[in-house]
């Protein structure tokens, strides 16, 4: 790999030397697999976002739209893409919290809060609108 | 330097500030809306509600708000990050178009969304 052509494509915009990096770098490590797993949560969110979408309509459309959307959700292919997109959301939701106190500082009267108490108030919020959202639709 | 690099990096910082909110909305609203709508209530492990109460609860204003700005935040959210795989994870080179095709993707899920909730109010 000395020709010209493939000197060429490993010099950036700026001229400097980049080592190319092989498309499946993230399978040599578990840290870079979980990396790139909690990366593709993305398609999860987005698929999730267009799933509770669909279901509103459903519920707009009336009581045997409703009926029938619950039907459809609960098809075999639809059930395991479900679970595989709430493993997903969970991994987000772990990852998300675990990371905030790296990217966020919070000072209280001159003291930095400890990552372990920004770690839990995320857990006590998550554990508010999840009691909130579950009473708000069985009440 | 490119002529556009100013006004990428006058653009980016606000992408960023739209990926962490979506990024705290998806982790505090998914898990329990995933649980509920897409495996307890299908599968019948709660009993599912009644249509009526949910489509009052659906069909108020608060309701409406603050789900299309919790979808349009997840949405931008999903949109950057699966930007940033492609870049990094797969090593796409055509860095421009995958920008426009991943929030071009985000910007007509803003619409649908605003479609479908405004179609059970």
């Amino acid at each position: 790999m000395t020709d010209a052509g493939d000197q060429q494509t490993r010099l950036d915009e700026r001229g400097g030397y980049r080592r190319p990096v092989p498309v499946l770098w993230w399978i040599r490590k578990p840290t870079y697999f979980l990396f790139v797993m909690r990366e593709l949560s993305s398609i999860f969110v987005a698929w999730l976002v267009l799933y509770l979408l669909l279901f509103v309509r459903a519920v707009g459309r009336g009581e045997a739209a409703y009926q029938e959307f619950l039907d459809w959700a609960a098809s075999p292919w639809l059930v395991v893409l479900n679970l595989v997109a709430f493993a997903f959301v969970l991994l987000h939701t772990i990852t998300w919290f675990a990371l905030t106190p790296q990217a966020m500082v919070v000072d209280l009267r001159g003291r930095r809060l400890p990552p372990a108490a920004i770690i839990g108030a995320q857990y006590a919020g998550l554990a508010v609108v999840s009691a909130f959202v579950l009473w708000l639709v069985t009440r | 330097m490119k002529p556009d690099a100013p006004m990428k990096l006058r653009v980016e910082p606000f992408l960023w500030l739209a990926f962490s909110g979506g990024g705290v909305m998806a982790a505090i609203f998914l898990p329990v809306l995933t649980f509920l709508f897409a495996l307890a209530y299908p599968l019948g492990w709660l009993d599912p509600p009644d249509h009526d109460h949910l489509a009052a609860v659906l069909a108020h204003p608060v309701t409406f708000l603050v789900l299309f700005g919790v979808f349009v935040m997840m949405l931008v959210h999903a949109a950057h990050r699966f930007r940033f795989t492609l870049y990094d994870g797969l090593q796409v080179k055509h860095r421009g178009l995958v920008a426009a095709v991943c929030y071009g993707s985000a910007f007509f899920g803003v619409f649908v969304a605003l479609h479908m909730l405004g179609s059970a109010t």
